[in-house]
């Protein structure tokens, strides 16, 4: 009986929706009395006892080599981590990695399985979830049955909290099968030293009203004094101003950010969708009667070439 | 080339969504119901597979009969024949047990969905279906192409994308940009009145989870708004009143 956390990294740093994750398991495992551990695969910087430690993990299954890992290779390495710890919930961070990974881990363990929860369960009666469905448009109650489950948490959905405390480190290496491993990546094309977009507190996301891919410094320039990630709306990515996996809204990423800022975006119900979740949205737009407007909880009407250049001035002496 | 393209019937994305009787049930009156629109990418990709290999494309949904006309539409854009599992789907697990049950007797080469359905949004049908028949996953894939019995990928990632090799036979959880889709033509639109579609009864599954309540987000309140000539007090209010800065 404990609650196990999956936890990953990305260019050996934990990434901040995982401390998100483990806090929703340690706050979990409060609620269960029982203790929330964790599972990490590969090499991540500082002293990882006290990294994780500190926010609620007693204790650590760690496998330094994620050599050749992809979504099959994880499943079953936590699948081990579960049977060596008699774990019966699982909480993952959401991502594209984990809906793979989650979904395998739960047909081994026969497991009730479900994705993006965005709070804590209601334990009163049963074990039931929360989710948002419909992109973002509505949220379902679920209730999850039998003996085992495996979480993935909505990004943002939690506050990382610190609650002090080491974690006990247990090396461990899974064995992993060749069938563990027909997917051979060949090549990884990755942004590096930006600020990666479903991990983002701050998106600043341009629209057809940016006019063309050589005005998007005007854009980034704002981002930059932000610290945002910057996206953008289908039409954009659509045409090729802007690369595919910026591309903001219901069939693209969906972004829950604190702070969303929409420049030159019209506001389609597909693109709402894939930002509803974010806690503060603003709209600058010339068009007074873009339907942004209606959703949004901030808003300039004005011209984003002279009204960001003067945000971005302001935004640099915060 | 045998392959599998299993799409959901979905509310359209420009649809409203709001609930009926005591919010424990979808309100689909003037709603219209679509393909899944990443599902229609794996489904038009899967047609381009056949025109350059040969092979047909077999679509599958688990849905009640209120579903045919969604699946005559994928036959209208080209599939050869369809099945439908005649039950309610009522999870990812109930789903991907009746796609994997089909699936283990008829051997496809390619077993193709969308990253995720856009009304329940949980992209854990593909990872589900491949660890039930122990094959290899990828997803999301924007790029698919086939070299004799490989398939060459690329999948995205958080700020970029990786390439992947992986043997037939193989699950892929499709998006955007992986193919155009296609809009049936008069002769596509006559000829699936009259494609094979069959319909099988389900196969028994655990029941895992049990959607008891819908529930409607907070209404927004209105928009404030800033002048055009103070930008600098948008940033005001927002690291002083909404706090986000």
């Amino acid at each position: 009986m404990s609650i196990l956390v999956f936890i990953d990294s990305a260019d050996k740093e934990i990434k901040k929706s995982s401390f998100e994750a483990i806090t929703y398991a340690a706050e979990l495992a409060n609620k269960k009395s029982t203790d929330c551990i964790a599972v990490l695969i590969g090499e991540v910087n500082g002293d990882i006892a006290e990294t994780v430690g500190k926010y609620g993990v007693k204790k650590l299954y760690h496998s330094k080599d994620s050599t050749n890992y992809t979504s099959q290779a994880y499943a079953s390495a936590i699948a081990q981590v579960v049977e060596k710890s008699s774990a019966d919930v699982v909480v993952l961070p959401k991502s594209s990695l984990t809906d793979a990974v989650a979904s395998r881990l739960a047909a081994k363990l026969k497991a009730a399985v479900a994705a993006g929860v965005s709070e804590l369960p209601d334990l009163s009666n049963g074990f039931k979830v929360k989710r948002p469905i419909y992109t973002g448009k509505a949220f379902a109650y679920t209730e999850l049955k039998g003996s085992k489950i495996v979480l993935t948490v909505a990004k943002n959905a939690m506050q990382p909290k610190e609650v002090g405390g080491k974690a006990e480190i247990e090396n461990f290496s899974p064995s992993i099968s060749d069938a563990d491993q027909k997917v051979k990546v060949l090549d990884v094309e990755k942004a590096t030293g930006e600020i990666l977009l479903p991990e983002a507190d701050i998106v600043v996301s341009g629209g057809r009203g940016m006019k063309g891919p050589e005005n998007w410094n005007v854009l980034e320039d704002l981002a930059k004094a932000l610290g945002a990630a910057t996206g953008c709306s289908k039409p954009v990515s659509d045409v090729g101003w802007r690369p595919h996996h910026e591309h903001v809204g219901q069939t693209g990423v969906k972004v829950s950010p604190n702070l969303y800022i929409a420049l030159g975006i019209s506001g389609a119900i597909q693109h709402l969708a894939g930002v509803n979740s974010s806690k503060v949205l603003v709209v600058i737009n010339k068009d007074p009667e873009a339907p942004f407007f209606k959703a949004a909880d901030y808003g300039i009407v004005g011209d984003i070439f002279e009204v960001v250049p003067k945000l971005t001035e302001a935004a640099k002496k915060l | 080339m045998k392959i599998l393209v299993c799409i959901s019937h979905v509310p359209d994305t420009t649809s409203k969504i709001s609930f009926s009787d005591n919010n424990t049930k979808l309100a689909s009156a003037g709603v219209q119901f679509i393909i899944g629109p990443y599902d229609e990418y794996a489904l038009s990709r899967a047609i381009e597979l056949k025109e350059t290999n040969g092979g047909t494309v077999t679509v599958l949904n688990v849905g009640e009969a209120d579903t045919e006309p969604t699946i005559r539409k994928a036959l209208a854009i080209g599939a050869d024949d369809a099945i439908r599992v005649n039950a309610n789907p009522t999870d990812s697990w109930f789903v991907a047990a009746q796609i994997a049950a089909i699936a283990k007797e008829e051997k496809y080469d390619l077993i193709l969905t969308g990253r995720e359905s856009i009304d329940f949004n949980s992209g854990l049908v593909h990872g589900l279906v491949a660890e039930m028949l122990d094959m290899p996953s990828v997803s999301p894939v924007m790029k698919l192409d086939l070299d004799g019995s490989k398939a060459i990928m690329y999948r995205e990632i958080e700020g970029g994308k990786e390439k992947v090799e992986v043997n037939l036979p193989l699950v892929a959880g499709c998006q955007e940009p992986i193919a155009e889709w296609k809009i049936p033509n008069m002769r596509g639109i006559m000829s699936a009145r009259t494609k094979p579609l069959k319909v099988v009864d389900p196969v028994s599954v655990d029941d895992y989870s049990k959607t008891t309540s819908f529930e409607m987000p907070p209404a927004k309140g209105a928009c404030k708004m800033i002048d055009a000539s103070e930008p600098e007090k948008l940033l005001d209010l927002l690291k002083n009143e909404a706090k986000v800065l």
